[in-house]
């Protein structure tokens, strides 16, 4: 809360102060493409973040609510086994429904694999059972040991086995959009240090009236840092604006289909990209500020 | 006000001076003579906190130097008025604006009446608006004068103020620090030229230290 105490006033600014520092060509030209670049690659982490938040909720959700029962038996037993099955299930706490796959639906699925004239009924595939969850869904160990003693050719697929790497996959590009945000912040950081550090080298003779008449270090410092604060804030602003307008003219879900689709912001997470430019002032004021105390000292 | 006590300073394994003792009295008019390398520039340094004495005890203001921070030295600066031979000024900003840097920066405001007086006492009103490279060797002097005296210092450290100037100007820059010196200021002027001295003798009375062979002596009986 200091710091941003801190950074506000300094916006605030003393313009009297920012007068006694003369404008810089390259460092400020520097700042202004540093935070503008850095803030356009970090509206494209953070819609990658939150895209992949989403993904890993929505398959996490879905997955979760379904699972599948296999039942492989003589064709002279499959009805029977699906019958007692289906009774099993619907007895069981956590299943909200239970329904045999019709001989259509198998073939539909099937179809990608052997086409669409599948004759399902005349060959020993095994008979589907989708089973949707309620609440926190049912006790699968449970379930298995049932079955196992009902039902011989029944086996559950309750989706573990390959939602689990899904949902690691989708968190693991989440972390990586975080990671991202960090190394930009970090690379920002690096960059307007090093413009700072030029116009402080620059401004030597500056900074030595300044002191001869009586300047307070932290005096000096902050006309420095305002100027550097400002600057990433109007290019971090820049690089925002930017990076929203190209999120926003990404193609539609329905038009690009498979992973990418809604990769952007829905909703509320249009409000996000706001605290860039934020967090580029931010890391410029603090990059600045520790820039200019550390020169002025080693000036002492 | 400033007080040197046993003092010295080496550079570069050199010892510079050594044993040096200096007390400038409040209201008191100092010259500093002694001959180029003799270390004036380097004992008007220790008298306002740039450097640190190596042996020796600087208090200025009654704290010793050595213990200051940077910030205790910036507000010793503020009770300072100091005129280098080659005034650096901020070459961005108007003349008006340099002068009025230590108000500035010290965070107290002064009215446009008190900054049209200063510049008519140092004669520079039509030059208020100009840049500092647009002022000849003279009006950077006396810019450099007025924004030594704008916060009304205790004491006004010149370090060769009429170096760069000619006969004409020097007296006319030596007119001011007299006349600052009988409002009550302590004055301390470091130069090499003794016909300045002389003139200075004949309207103010001053004590005149030279600075040789690393000793710091009373030179008053041979000007």
């Amino acid at each position: 809360m200091d710091m941003l105490r801190r950074l506000l006033e300094l916006l605030a600014g003393d313009p009297q102060a920012d007068r006694a520092v003369p404008p810089t060509g390259f460092t400020a030209r520097l700042t202004l493409l540093t935070s503008g670049a850095m803030a356009f690659l970090a509206v494209f982490a953070l819609a990658l973040s939150l895209a992949t938040g989403r993904l890993a909720d929505r398959w996490s959700d879905e997955l979760a609510k379904t699972s599948t029962l296999r039942i492989s038996a003589p064709a002279d037993q499959m009805q029977a086994q699906t019958d007692a099955a289906i009774v099993v299930l619907q007895s069981t706490p956590g299943v909200a429904q239970a329904r045999a796959l019709s001989a259509d639906e198998q073939r539909e699925l099937l179809a990608p694999w052997f086409g669409p004239d599948l004759p399902v009924e005349s060959l020993p595939v095994p008979q589907l059972i989708e089973v949707i969850e309620e609440g926190d869904g049912f006790d699968a160990t449970g379930l298995r040991a049932r079955l196992q003693a009902e039902v011989p050719g029944a086996i559950l697929d309750d989706h573990t086995r390959w939602r689990e790497p899904l949902v690691e996959a989708a968190n693991r590009l989440r972390l990586l959009g975080i990671v991202s945000m960090l190394l930009i912040a970090g690379a920002t950081g690096a960059m307007i240090t090093l413009a700072a550090n030029a116009a402080l080298a620059a401004n030597a003779q500056v900074i030595r009236v300044m002191r001869l008449v009586g300047a307070r270090d932290i005096y000096i410092a902050r006309a420095f840092v305002r100027r550097f604060t400002l600057r990433a804030l109007i290019g971090a602003a820049a690089g925002t604006l930017a990076g929203t307008l190209a999120v926003l003219l990404l193609p539609r879900a329905d038009a690009a289909g498979g992973f990418l689709t809604g990769l952007g912001f829905q909703g509320a997470h249009w409000l996000w990209p706001l605290v860039i430019p934020a967090l580029a002032a931010l890391v410029a004021f603090v990059a600045t500020r520790q820039a200019a105390l550390r020169t002025l000292k080693e000036q002492s | 006000m400033i007080e040197l006590d046993n003092v010295a300073y080496s550079y570069g394994g050199a010892e510079l001076f050594a044993g040096l003792d200096l007390t400038l009295a409040p209201g008191s008019f100092h010259f500093l003579t002694g001959p180029s390398g003799a270390g004036k520039t380097t004992l008007m340094k220790l008298c306002y906190g740039e450097l640190i004495a190596t042996g020796g005890q600087v208090r200025l203001f009654g704290q010793d130097a050595r213990g200051l921070d940077r910030d205790a030295v910036a507000q010793i600066r503020r009770r300072i008025g100091v005129v280098h031979q080659d005034c650096q000024f901020l070459d961005h900003l108007p003349v008006a604006e340099n002068i009025a840097l230590p108000l500035t920066v010290a965070g107290h405001g002064s009215t446009s009446d008190d900054l049209r007086d200063l510049l008519g006492w140092v004669g520079l009103a039509k030059q208020a608006a100009q840049l500092p490279p647009e002022l000849s060797g003279g009006e950077r002097q006396r810019a450099a004068l007025a924004r030594a005296v704008i916060m009304s210092p205790e004491v006004i450290l010149a370090d060769e103020p009429t170096g760069n100037v000619d006969w004409e100007m020097s007296q006319r820059l030596l007119g001011l620090l007299v006349e600052l010196n009988k409002m009550g200021k302590t004055v301390l002027i470091a130069t090499h030229d003794l016909s300045l001295i002389r003139a200075a003798k004949a309207q103010v009375s001053a004590r005149v230290l030279r600075l040789a062979d690393r000793r710091l002596q009373l030179a008053g009986a041979s000007l």
